[in-house]
């Protein structure tokens, strides 16, 4: 596989398919709850993508990982259905239904055939509704917590991002791991769950996006079936959290023959006006795979590693500019001379008329292409409203990428691109780095 | 029996009314195959070239030879230089990869309908007129093996899948890390690769699959005017190492420091899709659905729920491949259980099947969720792609794809456990023991 990582990572503004772009209608149901809709009948089955904003900020000081834990529950018992029963369920309905909770969100995922819609949708419903949280499953799947947090701790991706936002952000929500620590789960009670659960399946912090073989018609009601009697919940603090300017390079001494690098500062919230403008400069940069700055230095011209990138990370309080890189431990200080030297490259030079066009033909182009199914565009559906983004931004996307300068970029680049606020936290057994802080 | 058919009447029957794919096929005077996948939903396109040449077909001593040729292939033609494909493919707003595989290695791009015939003039072009650069072959040589430290010498767990599969196979060259072994992948040069880029790539060696937002008549016509003009060449046999028959079971303990959840497998070797005596294949895909095909399966219920002795429990077949198949069960001890305790559960579990057998309404129930698998993977252009791909170079015909469902549903529980009897037979297998240097200790107490 050539895949590069920075693929799956640059996915942050996200166009939806073109051939979709003329059919999102805004479904108000009977009791006015909002969905976006694409109707799409050539496959007999619905996408749903239901976003609640909040995630690991729900979790109560002290409970660290309580949403994580609880969004694992979910499935494990509803109504009058135990574990066993609600998967024999779904399994009946030939309905797939996930749950899972991160930084910011809470996001809930169902595909179902057209043939089972709405006993699929009252199965959704159960499950959001009356989740038991029996005891014993709660035991079960906090095992399966704690081991994946034994995981954790050897793998090298996961150390050294949690060391990175555990410095940049000490004392918040965002310095502690989404999972919580073995002490805060352990200490969870299943009446702290319960309490988590009712801040997070929220009506006020929900977006709905769905796709597929249905109408709005049909819709509608199936919505207020589904999520009508959920609680409006309580709004949450959203003011920013600045990260804190560490600097330097912070090795976690590990016993493997490549060092793993996260690197990265402050970056750009998705509101701020000149995200775009910083976006098509990140593609240029080390966003973009292959043709990026940094896969060419790195990669292309000294063969220094597989994987390097640089991704835009607007969070809900906090945003970063971050980029990781993988280098054999003689060789990954000179990976990290050659990135921050780009980083003050971009920053005092910016970007050339020719790589900008050539970031404009892709950005537009690949605009059709990030959708091929209906469960990713349901899935974009509900981003775009988590974002704040309105109904007809995909109209407009293009335009807004097209109306970049290669002056609006350099004027960007030199605020945002700090090469001597760069903290790197390094994994491995790396030789010949200096070490400072 | 009179309530379970009427069950199965109404479970199976709306699903097995869904319309399938509408798939077409053509072959030009050089050998190369085209299929059409028609996907109009958006007017994008994926175009695949799928050549019969995997790390199964290496010279001994020369493994990782196919997955490096793979990257050089982005290295530039005669006409298109280095670095030039990949521009070209993202000014027109594609996005690209290439992937390789024991018996095959792909090529392909997503990309706006329109720009295709430019996609199979680049590819066309690079199937038989690439060059490497001397700066190019070495600088992506260190890629592949940063690759390989990234994937697997920095992973326990991939490592130990790595000795896994090399304790599988006596002779056979599945055998071999597809990557490659370390010191041999730092070894291979840009001759190495050009020789093997000859031998296998041509017309007559690869398939072309394009899904997506067109007709089959205008791919074919595109197909003609760029793959068409290549000269057809002889081909190579695929000689490959014949297994013999397994008379030991093998087991293998691996020890790493940073394996924090121990890991017990077992995988014994298995029909492929094109080896299988009818039915064998279909039976060993119900097998590992009925064991360890999710929650309400035999060993998620009885290892992770009932005993509560394991983290995680599962089963899985692997069986679109050439020569051989795999049949694989797996499970994380948890708590106090040792990793010989959880063999030992997984074997009773496998007993009791094999005594008993599996019931209707296990069939059932594994039946109508892989028939739905198959309903929601056609959502995925680039998936349904790479099933035809995949398929189709390991050797078996688009009928064979499309009769997949039929003949899952007419397997009976008789096929399923003549396939686990003629399968799981320990001489056939490789037991794996993966832990961590402290959980020896809780072994021997």
């Amino acid at each position: 596989m050539k895949t590069l990582l920075a693929l799956a990572l640059a996915l942050l503004i996200a166009p939806a398919a073109q051939a979709a772009e003329d059919r999102i209608q805004r479904v108000i149901s009977p009791g006015g709850i909002e969905a976006w809709l694409v109707e799409e009948p050539a496959i007999p089955m619905v996408a749903v993508e239901v976003i609640f904003s909040g995630g690991a900020r729900v979790d109560a000081e002290g409970q660290d990982g309580a949403a994580y834990l609880a969004s694992g529950l979910i499935e494990e018992g509803a109504g009058d259905m135990d574990s066993q029963g609600f998967a024999l369920r779904k399994e009946d309905l030939s309905a797939r239904i996930s749950f899972s909770s991160g930084r910011d969100e809470f996001t809930v995922g169902m595909r179902a055939l057209s043939a089972n819609l709405e006993e699929s949708f009252e199965l959704l419903h159960i499950a959001l509704t009356e989740p038991t949280f029996e005891q014993r499953q709660i035991d079960r799947v906090r095992d399966q917590v704690l081991s994946g947090m034994k995981s954790d701790l050897v793998d090298p991706n996961t150390q050294a991002a949690t060391e990175w936002f555990a410095q940049a952000f000490p004392g918040t929500s965002y310095g502690r791991p989404t999972k919580g620590t073995p002490e805060t789960i352990n200490a969870l009670t299943r009446a702290d769950l319960l309490d988590t659960y009712g801040r997070m399946a929220v009506t006020s912090r929900m977006k709905i996006g769905v796709v597929g073989d249905i109408d709005a018609a049909t819709l509608g009601p199936l919505l207020d079936a589904t999520f009508g009697d959920l609680p409006e919940g309580e709004a949450l603090d959203t003011s920013p959290i600045d990260p804190v300017t560490v600097s330097g390079v912070h090795v976690i001494e590990a016993d493997i023959p490549q060092s793993t690098a996260i690197f990265g500062h402050r970056g750009m919230m998705r509101d701020d006006p000149d995200f775009i403008p910083a976006f098509v400069m990140n593609h240029i940069f080390g966003g973009g795979g292959f043709g990026s700055r940094l896969t060419t230095e790195v990669r292309e011209k000294n063969g220094l590693a597989y994987s390097v990138y640089s991704y835009l990370a607007p969070y809900e309080r906090a945003a970063l500019y971050m980029g990781g890189v993988a280098t054999a431990n003689e060789r990954v200080a000179e990976s990290l001379d050659l990135i921050r030297a780009e980083w003050r490259r971009m920053a005092e030079q910016g970007v050339t008329e020719a790589e900008l066009e050539a970031a404009k033909k892709y950005l537009t182009g690949a605009f059709a292409l990030r959708f091929d199914s209906n469960a990713k565009i349901a899935g974009y559906l509900a981003g775009l409203q988590a974002s704040g983004l309105g109904i007809d931004y995909i109209d407009t996307r293009n335009d807004l990428v097209n109306a970049v300068t290669v002056e609006d970029i350099n004027r960007v680049a030199g605020e945002l691109l700090k090469p001597d606020e760069l903290f790197i936290v390094v994994v491995g057994d790396p030789e010949g780095l200096d070490e400072s802080n | 029996m009179r309530r379970f058919l009427a069950f199965l009447t109404v479970v199976l029957a709306p699903q097995s009314a869904l319309a399938e794919p509408v798939v077409t096929s053509f072959e030009l005077e050089n050998g190369m195959r085209g299929v059409v996948i028609e996907d109009h939903r958006a007017p994008v396109v994926t175009h695949m070239v799928w050549y019969q040449v995997g790390s199964a077909d290496e010279t001994p001593g020369k493994t990782g030879i196919a997955h490096y040729l793979e990257h050089l292939l982005f290295k530039g033609t005669d006409t298109i230089p280095s670095g030039r494909f990949s521009e070209i493919v993202a000014e027109n707003g594609g996005q690209e990869n290439a992937f390789t595989s024991r018996d095959y290695t792909g090529y392909f791009q997503n990309i706006a309908a329109d720009r295709l015939g430019l996609m199979m003039e680049m590819e066309a072009d690079r199937m038989r007129n690439l060059t490497i650069g001397d700066d190019d072959w070495q600088a992506e040589r260190d890629v592949v093996s940063e690759e390989r430290r990234m994937r697997t010498d920095n992973r326990p767990s991939a490592k130990f899948r790595e000795q896994f599969s090399a304790a599988l196979y006596l002779s056979h060259p599945y055998g071999k890390p597809v990557i490659g072994w370390k010191s041999e992948v730092e070894a291979l040069t840009k001759e190495d690769a050009l020789e093997f880029y000859k031998r296998f790539y041509a017309p007559g060696n690869a398939i072309l699959v394009v899904a997506g937002d067109v007709t089959p008549d205008e791919v074919e016509r595109l197909a003609r005017e760029t793959y068409g003009k290549i000269a057809a060449v002889d081909l190579p046999e695929h000689t490959r190492s014949v297994e013999p028959p397994h008379l030991a079971e093998r087991r293998i303990e691996m020890v790493d420091r940073r394996v924090a959840q121990p890991q017990f497998m077992r995988g014994y070797l298995a029909p492929s899709y094109v080896t299988a005596e009818p039915g064998e294949a279909e039976g060993l895909v119900l097998l590992a659905d009925i064991l360890g095909g999710g929650t309400t399966r035999r060993m998620q219920r009885i290892m992770t729920q009932d005993t509560d002795m394991a983290i995680y429990a599962g089963a899985y077949y692997s069986g679109m491949a050439r020569d051989h198949g795999e049949f694989v069960i797996y499970a994380g001890p948890k708590g106090d259980a040792t990793l010989a305790q959880v063999e030992g559960a997984m074997d009773w579990i496998l007993e009791d099947l094999l005594a008993h057998g599996v019931t209707e309404e296990e069939l059932a129930r594994s039946k109508k969720s892989l028939i739905a698998d198959e309903i929601y993977s056609q959502d995925s252009q680039r998936s349904l792609a790479r099933q035809y791909g995949a398929a189709l170079t390991v050797g078996l015909t688009i009928e064979d794809i499309q009769s997949w469902r039929s003949r899952v549903e007419a397997t009976t529980a008789d096929d399923v456990l003549n396939a686990a009897r003629k399968v799981l037979d320990r001489r056939n297998s490789v037991t794996g023991f993966l832990r961590g240097p402290d959980a020896g200790k809780e072994a021997t107490q």
